[in-house]
Order: C-alpha cells, then sequence, then structure tokens
C-alpha cells in the first residue's frame, strides 16, 4: 500500500508538473483529492491494514495529501497571478492622452496689477477708497488748486459732460472725497484705485480710457522723506529688494514740492538697455507733497496737519511688467491675449 | 524752450561744464532737457569762399563753372548747380577733404568733363534747418555777408560749434522761458555769478520828445495792467547781423529784419514779447488798449481775415486794431523794408486773456506762450530799452527821449516767512542754518533773517510760481538735491488695512468666474448711441434712463456712456469670432451710468454690474467625448455658483420672463429676497435669435446683474449647523404633469404641502416622450425627511409623502407615475 501512495504521488506531481491552466488544474485536484479521487480510493483500502501499518500508512497518505495540496496551491497562486496580469494588461491606457481640465479662466491684466499693488499697501496698513467716474469739476479740478483758467489744465483734455461735470481725468478727486470724508480725522491712508478719461488719440501707448493708483497719506506730522520711504518699500516689493529709486523734481498742481520718480529698469538691472532707453531708470510715478490748498480743500489744516500723495498709471506698469507692445490688446477683449494671464 | 549753450555762456561763465552735464544738472533740478542736440552736424573743412567768377559750363546748361578765392592762396575751380550763383558773393565752400552731415565728404572730381576742386553748400547741405532761413535763401546756395573774411571756418561763422539744450518746462517754471531766467536757475544750481546785461547801454536818445509823436492809454485795466512803449526815429531796416540770426536759429526761429529779429531776441532773452509797429500806420499817434468790439475785424500778419469778440483785448490806434494784443500784430502796421519810424511796445497782458483769444482763434505764438503764462512785471521797462537800444546799435535810429506809458509796472513781490524747523519738519532733513542761507543766495532770493533761523524771504517778480512757504521748501529741496534726502518710515500710529465689503466681493465674484473657466474682460465705457439702446431693460430705457451724450466726443463710436455691460460683451464676441475664437466665455464687472435728466444736474447714478457671456463649446470635441456647446444651465449654474459664494443661494429666485433681446422661452429673471421684497437684479438668458442674426455670432447664453443690493445682502458670515445625529429617510416621488409647469413651482409646492420633516427637495430627472403624452413630461423628485432628535418612522415619512404629492395632484393635475 505504501507503494500505492508513492506511485499515486509520482504521477500526480507528474501531471500536475503539466498543468496549464487553471481549468485542468481543477480536474486534477477533483482527480487526485476529490471525495471520489484516488488518494480516497487508495485509503479505502486502510481497513484491511494491520494496527500497527495503520499510523504508519497514515501518516505517508498524510504527506502524499500535503505534498499535491502544496503543489495545486502554488498552481493556483501562479494561475491567479498570471490572470490579474492578463486583466491589468487589458486595461491599459494611454496615460499620454490629454486629461479632463476643468477650464481655467483668467483674471484681466490690469485687474492683477491693481490687485498686486492693492494687496502691498493694504500690507502697508492703507485702506483703499473709490470714487465716482462722472465727476464735478470742483472735485476734479478746483479742489485739486486747478481754477478754471489755470494754465496747467492745458495738460489734460476732458471729456466734458455739461461745464460742471465730466469724467474724471485722474482718481485725484478720490482723495477729495475721502478726506472730507475723514472729517479731519489723522492719520489718513488710503489709496485709490480706478478707470480715468482723458482726450487723447488712441496709439500704442495712449488710451482714452485708463487706470491709475493713486495713494495719499494725511497726518500731523508726514515729512517729503517719509514719501520716499514709502514708495521705496513700494517698489521693493513689487519689484524686488535689490531695485531702487530716485526722484526728480517736476510739477503737478496739487503737490509742492513735485516729484517724478524712476526705478531701477526691472530689464536690465540699471545698467541700460532698451527699455529704459540706456539711462537705467524706468519712469513709473508722479508724487509730492500734498498742496496746501488740497488740504484746505478736504477739511484740513495745513499748519496741523501735511500729507503726501503719489499716482501710478495701471497700464503703464503692466506694459512694462509683461512687456506688452501695445496698451489697446487691454480692451479688445480678444481671449488669446486674456487667457494668457491665468496664472497666480 | 531752446537754449543755445554758447548764448547762455554770455550770463554765466560755463567752463568746465559740458552742455550734457549741464543738463544732468538742470534735469536734476527740476528743468527737464529731453536731448543736447550739437549745432554741428558734422560740418568740417568748409569755409568762406569769394566768387570771383562765373562762367557757363561748356557741356552742362544748368551747371556754372566759378573761380573762388577760398583763401587758400590759389584760386580753386569749382562747378555748382545752383542758380542763384553770382560773381562777387561770399559763399560756403567745402574744400576737398571736407566733410558734411550725412557722412558726404568732397574729392576732387570731373562734372561733365569739368574738373571742379570743392563744392559750394546750401544752408541744408550744412545741416542747418532751412525752414529758418529766409526763402531765398532756402533756394540754391547760402549766400553769405559781404564783410566775411574769406577763408574762415563756416562753423565759427554760423555759430555750429555750440548746443542747444531742449528745456521741457512744467507749468510752473515759465521764467525758464528767457535766456536770463535759466542763466538765474543755472546760476543757483552751480553757484556761479550772473552777468547781467545793461539794458540801457545801447540806448542813443534824442532831444526830442516822445510824447510828441505816440501818446497811450489803457481802457482795459484788468486785462492790461501796465503798456509801454518808445519811438524810434530813422532806422533803417535790412538783415541782422549773422550773430543774430544764428542765435534766433538756434533757438528755432527765424530771422526776418533786423527790426523784428531785435524784438524776437529780446524776447528770448527778457522773456517779454515785444512788438514793432511803423509808426507812419499808427492813425492820429494814439495807443489805445482795449476790449474789441462786437463785429469789428482785423487782418492780423500772417494774412487772415480775423472776426474779434469783445473778450479779445486789442492794441487800436485813433481807428482801428492794429494788433491782437499778445498773440499777433496787424497786417496794416507791420514794419517793412519801407519803415523809417517805429513804436516799439512792450506790455503786460493778462494771461487769461491772451489764452482765451489765441484758443479762439487757434493761433499760438511765441508771444502768446509767453503771455499766458504772465510776464514778469519788472521787465517790461528793461526789454524795452533793450531792444531800442539794439535798434538803435543795429538799425540805426535815435530813440526819442522818454517812454510813452499807461498802467504800473509795480507788482508787490511775495513775502513769504519761513523757518529751518519747518523746513526740515516738512523734508525730513537736517539742513543748516547756513546752508538755508546759502540756497536763498544762490536764488538770489533776498532774505532777513527775523529771528535766529526764521526768514522773510523776498520771492522776485521773475519768480510768479513761488507765492507760499511750501514753494519756498520745494526750492531748498531741489537745490539741496531730491537724492539728499534720506527715505523714512512714517511716524506714528499704526493703522489697519484692508478691503471694504465691496471690494471683497468683486474679488471673490472674479475668483469664481474664473474658475467657471471665464475671462475677465474691461472694456470702454464709452459707447455709441445704437449701441446703448440695446436691452432696454437692463438700460433702463423704459424707466425714462437716458445714454449720458459727451460735450465734445472724439468720434460718433464712443460719444455715450453706456448703460448696460452686455453690448460691448457682444462687441467682444463679435472680436474673437473673427479671430477665429469661437468658444468665448468672458466676464466683466464695471460701471454703468444711469440718469433721467436730459442735462446733467447733478451726478448720475453709477451702478456696480456683473455681466458675462457664454457662446459656442464649454468643452471641445475631444478623443473621449463629444464637443459640448454651452446652453442656458451653464450660465444659470454659473450665477448659482456666485450666489452660493455669497450666501445668497436661499435668497434668489429666477422666474421665466420675456425682456427685449433676449429669447423669450430661455430668459430667466433672477431676483433677490430681502427685507420682504423682491429686487430685480437682472436677467440670465439666451440672446435672442434675431440679435445673434445681428451680431452673426452663434447661441450666446448671457446674463447681467445689479451688484450693489448684492454687495449689501452677501452674508459672509458662516453659519455651522451641527451634523445630524439621526438617519434620513428618502423617497422618491415622480408625476406626470402639463408641459408648461414649472420645476421650480412643483418644488416650492412640495415643500410647502412635505411639512418641517422635509429637509431637502430636489430634481433628479425630467422625462418626455411618447410614453406618457405629447402635452405631458414626468418629472422625478428626490426627497429627503429628517428629524433633528429622533429617527423617524416609516408611517410619519409616508403621511408627508403623501401629502405632497396630494398637493401636487390638486394643484397641477399631477399623476404619480408607476
Amino acid at each position: 500500500m505504501k507503494e500505492r501512495l508513492e506511485a499515486l504521488r509520482q504521477e500526480a506531481l507528474e501531471q500536475l508538473s503539466q498543468v496549464a491552466d487553471a481549468g485542468r488544474l481543477n480536474e486534477l485536484r477533483i482527480q487526485y483529492l476529490g471525495k471520489k479521487g484516488q488518494l480516497t480510493e487508495v485509503l479505502r483500502g486502510m481497513g484491511a491494514l494491520s494496527a500497527e501499518e495503520r499510523p504508519v500508512i497514515g501518516q505517508v497518505a498524510n504527506e502524499v495529501r500535503a505534498a499535491i495540496e502544496a503543489v495545486i496551491a502554488q498552481k493556483q497562486e501562479a494561475f491567479e497571478r498570471e490572470e490579474t496580469a492578463r486583466r491589468l494588461q487589458a486595461e491599459t491606457i494611454d496615460v499620454t492622452l490629454p486629461g479632463k481640465a476643468p477650464s481655467v479662466g483668467s483674471i484681466h491684466p490690469l485687474t492683477k496689477v491693481t490687485q498686486e499693488i492693492e494687496d502691498i499697501f493694504i500690507g502697508m496698513g492703507y485702506q483703499i477708497a473709490e470714487g465716482p467716474e462722472v465727476e464735478t469739476d470742483f472735485f476734479n479740478f478746483e479742489a485739486l488748486n486747478l481754477p478754471k483758467d489755470h494754465p496747467a489744465r492745458d495738460m489734460q483734455d476732458s471729456f466734458y459732460i455739461t461745464d460742471e461735470i465730466l469724467l474724471r481725468t485722474q482718481t485725484s478727486p478720490i482723495q477729495i472725497r475721502a478726506m472730507q470724508q475723514a472729517g479731519g480725522k489723522t492719520p489718513l491712508k488710503i489709496i485709490c484705485p480706478g478707470k480715468v478719461y482723458r482726450r487723447d488719440d488712441d496709439d500704442a501707448t495712449h488710451s482714452f480710457m485708463f487706470h491709475q493708483i493713486e495713494g495719499l497719506v494725511v497726518g500731523p506730522n508726514i515729512r517729503m522723506s517719509d514719501l520716499k520711504g514709502t514708495l521705496l518699500q513700494f517698489v521693493q516689493k513689487m519689484y524686488g529688494p535689490q531695485v531702487q529709486i530716485r526722484l526728480r523734481p517736476s510739477f503737478f498742481p496739487f503737490t509742492e514740492p513735485s516729484a517724478e520718480v524712476d526705478v531701477t529698469c526691472a530689464q536690465c538691472g540699471g545698467h541700460g538697455c532698451r527699455m529704459c532707453k540706456q539711462t537705467g531708470w524706468v519712469e513709473i510715478l508722479g508724487c509730492g507733497m500734498v498742496h496746501p490748498k488740497v488740504l484746505e480743500y478736504g477739511g484740513y489744516d495745513p499748519k496741523e496737519v501735511s500729507g503726501f500723495a503719489f499716482g501710478m498709471g495701471v497700464e503703464r506698469i503692466a506694459l512694462l511688467k509683461y512687456e506688452i507692445d501695445d496698451i489697446r490688446h487691454f480692451y479688445y477683449s480678444d481671449q488669446r491675449f486674456l487667457s494668457q494671464f491665468n496664472r497666480m | 524752450m531752446n537754449v543755445s549753450y554758447n548764448w547762455l555762456n554770455e550770463y554765466i561763465d560755463l567752463e568746465g561744464i559740458e552742455p550734457a552735464r549741464l543738463a544732468e544738472l538742470m534735469t536734476s533740478g527740476g528743468i527737464e532737457i529731453d536731448s543736447v542736440p550739437a549745432r554741428n552736424q558734422g560740418v568740417s573743412k568748409v569755409v568762406v569762399g569769394y566768387v570771383k567768377a562765373r562762367e557757363k559750363h561748356p557741356d552742362a546748361d544748368k551747371l556754372s563753372v566759378c573761380t573762388v578765392d577760398a583763401g587758400l592762396g590759389e584760386d580753386l575751380q569749382i562747378v555748382c548747380g545752383a542758380a542763384n550763383v553770382a560773381a562777387g558773393q561770399k559763399v560756403p565752400v567745402a574744400l576737398v577733404g571736407a566733410k558734411l552731415p550725412g557722412g558726404v565728404q568732397i574729392k576732387r572730381a570731373k562734372l561733365r568733363g569739368v574738373e571742379s576742386q570743392g563744392m559750394i553748400c546750401s544752408a541744408r547741405e550744412l545741416g542747418i534747418n532751412d525752414k529758418l532761413l529766409p526763402k531765398e535763401q532756402q533756394e540754391g546756395i547760402l549766400v553769405l555777408p559781404d564783410d566775411l573774411e574769406i577763408g574762415r571756418d563756416i562753423v565759427n561763422v554760423l555759430g555750429l560749434d555750440d548746443h542747444v539744450l531742449e528745456l521741457d518746462l512744467t507749468p510752473n517754471r515759465s521764467d525758464c522761458l528767457s535766456m536770463l531766467g535759466v542763466a538765474y536757475e543755472a546760476s543757483a544750481l552751480t553757484g556761479r555769478p550772473l552777468r547781467l546785461p545793461d539794458p540801457a547801454a545801447d540806448l542813443i536818445v534824442s532831444a526830442e520828445k516822445t510824447s510828441d509823436y505816440v501818446k497811450v492809454g489803457i481802457t482795459a485795466k484788468e486785462q492790461c495792467p501796465h503798456y509801454a512803449a518808445r519811438y524810434i526815429k530813422g532806422v533803417k531796416i535790412g538783415p541782422s547781423p549773422l550773430w543774430l540770426q544764428n542765435r534766433l536759429i538756434a533757438a528755432g526761429i527765424r530771422p526776418i529784419s533786423n527790426v523784428v529779429d531785435i524784438t524776437n531776441y529780446v524776447m528770448l532773452e527778457y522773456g517779454q514779447p515785444l512788438h514793432a509797429f511803423d509808426a507812419s500806420k499808427v492813425a492820429g499817434g494814439r495807443i489805445e488798449v482795449r476790449l474789441a468790439k462786437e463785429g469789428e475785424t482785423m487782418v492780423t500778419l500772417d494774412g487772415q481775415q480775423r472776426k474779434l469778440e469783445p473778450h479779445m483785448l486789442v492794441v487800436a490806434d485813433a481807428e482801428k486794431p492794429i494788433a491782437l494784443a499778445g498773440v499777433m500784430g496787424g497786417l496794416d502796421s507791420e514794419v517793412t523794408g519801407d519803415t523809417v519810424d517805429i513804436i516799439l511796445e512792450s506790455a503786460r497782458f493778462a494771461g487769461a486773456t491772451v489764452r482765451a483769444a489765441s484758443r479762439q482763434l487757434g493761433l499760438r505764438s511765441e508771444a502768446s506762450a509767453r503771455f499766458e503764462k504772465e510776464v514778469d512785471p519788472a521787465r517790461v521797462i528793461p526789454a524795452l530799452d533793450r531792444a531800442a537800444g539794439l535798434i538803435c546799435r543795429i538799425a540805426g535810429g535815435l530813440v526819442t527821449e522818454g517812454i510813452a506809458e499807461a498802467g504800473s509796472a509795480e507788482a508787490e513781490p511775495a513775502r513769504i516767512a519761513i523757518s529751518l524747523d519747518r523746513i526740515n519738519r516738512y523734508l525730513g532733513t537736517s539742513l543748516s542754518s547756513l546752508e538755508i542761507k546759502t540756497i536763498w543766495s544762490r536764488l538770489a532770493f533776498e532774505a532777513s533773517e527775523t529771528e535766529p533761523d526764521s526768514w522773510i524771504v523776498t520771492v522776485p517778480t521773475r519768480r510768479p510760481g513761488v507765492t507760499r512757504d511750501v514753494d519756498l521748501i520745494e526750492e531748498v529741496a531741489r537745490l539741496h538735491g531730491y537724492d539728499n534726502i534720506l527715505a523714512t518710515p512714517i511716524e506714528g500710529p499704526t493703522t489697519t488695512g484692508g478691503l471694504t465689503k465691496p471690494q471683497a466681493i468683486r474679488r471673490e465674484l472674479r475668483a469664481t468666474l474664473t474658475r467657471a473657466g471665464l475671462h475677465e474682460a474691461i472694456s470702454y465705457s464709452i459707447t455709441f448711441p445704437q449701441r446703448a439702446a440695446l436691452f432696454p431693460q437692463l438700460s433702463g430705457a423704459g424707466e425714462g434712463i437716458r445714454p449720458i451724450p459727451l460735450l465734445m466726443p472724439m468720434s460718433e463710436d464712443r460719444s455715450v456712456l453706456r448703460t448696460t455691460l452686455l453690448p460691448s460683451l457682444l462687441e467682444a464676441v463679435v472680436y474673437n469670432k473673427a479671430r477665429k475664437t469661437h468658444d468665448v466665455g468672458l466676464f466683466e464687472i464695471a460701471n454703468v451710468y444711469h440718469t433721467a435728466e436730459e442735462v446733467l444736474t447733478k451726478l448720475p447714478g453709477e451702478k456696480p454690474r456683473l455681466a458675462f457671456v457664454l457662446t459656442g463649446n464649454r468643452r471641445k470635441a475631444s478623443w473621449n467625448g463629444e464637443a459640448e456647446p454651452y446652453d442656458f444651465y451653464d450660465a444659470k449654474g454659473i450665477l448659482e455658483a456666485v450666489f452660493e459664494r455669497l450666501g445668497l443661494t436661499d435668497a434668489i429666485a429666477y422666474e421665466a420672463a420675456q425682456p427685449e433681446h433676449f429669447h423669450p422661452g430661455r430668459t430667466a429673471a433672477v431676483r433677490l429676497a430681502a427685507g420682504g421684497e423682491s429686487l430685480l437684479l437682472g436677467y440670465v438668458g439666451q440672446l435672442h435669435p434675431d440679435l445673434q442674426r445681428e451680431f452673426e455670432i452663434g447661441d450666446a447664453f448671457v446674463a447681467e446683474i445689479e451688484l450693489a443690493p448684492v454687495y449689501e445682502h452677501a452674508a459672509s458670515r458662516i453659519e455651522y449647523r451641527a451634523l445630524p445625529r439621526f438617519p434620513a429617510v428618502e423617497r422618491d416621488l415622480a408625476v406626470v404633469v402639463g408641459r408648461s409647469v414649472t420645476a421650480g413651482e412643483l418644488v416650492s409646492a412640495v415643500r410647502e404641502a412635505a411639512g418641517e420633516l422635509l429637509e431637502s427637495v430636489r430634481v433628479f430627472d425630467v422625462y418626455t416622450g411618447e410614453r406618457i403624452g405629447p402635452d405631458k413630461k414626468s418629472v422625478a423628485l428626490a426627497l429627503v425627511y429628517r428629524h433633528a432628535d429622533r429617527t423617524l418612522t416609516d408611517e410619519e415619512v409616508t403621511a408627508a409623502n403623501d401629502r405632497a404629492l396630494a398637493k401636487l395632484e390638486q394643484s397641477f393635475g399631477a399623476e404619480l407615475r408607476k
């Protein structure tokens, strides 16, 4: 009987070694280990054995069963692995095909620049003030020390609606409104963004509608050196810590002293290039100490307080920042243009 | 103002300060100088030559062969093509080896077989702007005065060894519209002393009295505070000497004749415009400065007949206007070659008066530019004397004794009190008293120290812009140097910055809309009337709102302020389509301008709005899917997302509406429930197919809503609700109703009927088709029931669901779909 068991093992292992698929494996499992399988059949003859032989043969039979089961399990696992591999192979996709991205919109470059500047000044403790685009001559000119026959009115031809009402030519009227609203309180620290309008023929660098941002600080002891410090802080946050500023005396009716402000050319770092006309400097701002008359119109006593103001053109800053060649691109809503500004 | 460096050097020693350096100094001091061109554009080895003989070229009609003495010892043979060359002339001769502007080199050459040893030059060939030359000098060669020394370098003769400082003046620095003013500025910046001319030095006065020849009077005292005239007898009109012509040309003024040139020269020198009248043409020997009379006319120097208006100031003789004061002289009384006696005028005309006249007539001159900015009262008489003296010297003639004068030269100079402390506190500097005093002295401002470190500064009338202490502080700042002011942090209490609620909401709107794939547009606020007439329900046209017209638009296209945003976005769609961008998603946040007034008497309402447009595909056709075109529900969904972000979802309602220019079956009014009221915010819908056709665009889905109520009612506060502790029960309810019954009606009916246990109801399917009949549709609703404090029983849910169904059956004839 022992010999029969050994022969059975030999035969089964031989057969199993040739199995190529899970179906055949199952057949062989039934053939050898099933209830009516060959091993069971051999073991039926156990009853004829002596008491001494029985445990010996029983052990042999268990060994044979274990050996066959082990091989079957091993085979089974291999087949399952293969099956999984096959399935995964079949499920393979081309990962280089484009994904299903949600479409990404874009904020207008002028808005981006405006928000960037707003955020810098908010961080410096400024509030954002706004005012009407259709303004009175008083707020747009007179209260800014530009009486009706002032020669400086030549500098900006305006869109009038009536003799007394016009499209604002600058964001400065917001300063007067904000001062009046503050009711003499100090310190007042605001920036005023907005659309402005001038009778300029449109070309690559001029537009009859454009955007400005102005800043105003009024307090008991505001100095011109504070203006310089503020602007330096601003441009270094905007353009990087290596950037310097240069103030040149200039004239605005609403400030005294007045200055134009250049920053180190971002393109060449100040060495001189085409963009800065070889000077190393690019003009971006006008500024000055608030004229006493303007403070008076704003409801402050120029003997008690002083202030500074500055203003810049958003388009100019955006043109320089993104190296855009034509200001008109900002207003034509060409999606090929707008969609380029879709990044943080 | 163009300033000759050499001329300026007469008033202040510029030794060691090159033109470019001077320009830098002036620019950093506040007088911007854009460029400093050299007058010599590349001329060398050109000398004065004498044409001894001129003969015809043997083989060429238009050429002549000249024998020229150029001071070389040997005569030159030069072939010349100019018609005006003649024997006996002094001319500029470019010798062999000479260089001319534009890289021209003169070589020995043969012209039609005749040797030419140089070239006789025209003004243009020498790089001179010949528009500034007398007409006869513009054509052909430049003929020089007879008295020039043969062989002299032409660079020297024409004053080309000079540079021109091109001043870009701000309105407060009209003092630099004169050579003397620029000299004062240069002196202040360099600390070098001035060498001022003595205005009366050249006067030759006769024994005759001016009052016997001319009397002056002012009727319009406000417009003319001061008028002065001198009478000069026996002048000889002719060309000016070269040095004078050269200086005018350097300044960009055309030489005309000695007397006129001298008036221009002195205008440049003193900043005081002058005018010379032919005395024989001034009727009655009387000059009156008055306002023009109604209907009066005169012919100005340029030959134009001018209609005068009563606001215009004229200089008149006993009969008629002879000059438009400060703007232009009259043709009749012009100085001509025959003039013998002249009346020379120097006056102060009010800036505003001159500006109004020059603007209205479109006549701007060097004189008007100076009067407009107010001339220095203290220079009226010196300039008159200076010019009269120069006329005596250059044009001959004798000045009669005395000045005919009306009005007064007096002008109070500004006296300004200022202290060292005030200056340093204003600028953030720590200047010393000595430094300040040095600055007053450099400016030639008289300062008396009233107490230690405090001054009363007397500002000369040549600096009318300096009237307040801050003006003086600016003078200190610019002479001290803006670069030398430190950068300091602001002292005092700290402030907190931040956005206002509307500003924060606008940022949120932009974030939400860009996440939805839209691009932000900024379009022009000024449009044309037909565009403004679109979408009357949005533009307010129905309620009498009218677009605001500009008084003087630049074009019809941009003549009124927009009352709605959508037309601009539709134009943008057209613009994009023309550039082959067919899938367009744009939004704009901007103001529209509403008024019911025909003529504005107060500021219009500026209403902030949000508008967007969607057209083409939301998603392009791809390897894994068909193209997905935008539809109404994309537009509405974007609004829903916006209102969700602003905490307004429960306050917003959409109702079918038929506003003009919208698709009548695919448009909703957007309403906001606030404070017991229902506010119309705007519309969302498809454009009317007719309008789509008009704009030649495909289906476009748009929305425009009012933002002011949104700003007001948006709830930024998040109200947290505890998570439910008891399970929900879900029931579906599918009913068949008539096609015209809206989902909104069904949902609100269910909400009302099902009671408090109903947590939410959602439409999850809408079906139309044959199986349920042609006029019917099936709407499937998912209802969720929940109680906060206990588990619901099946009975109570069923009861609530039955109530909902009963309500639908009752109100809409709904049948339960099995």
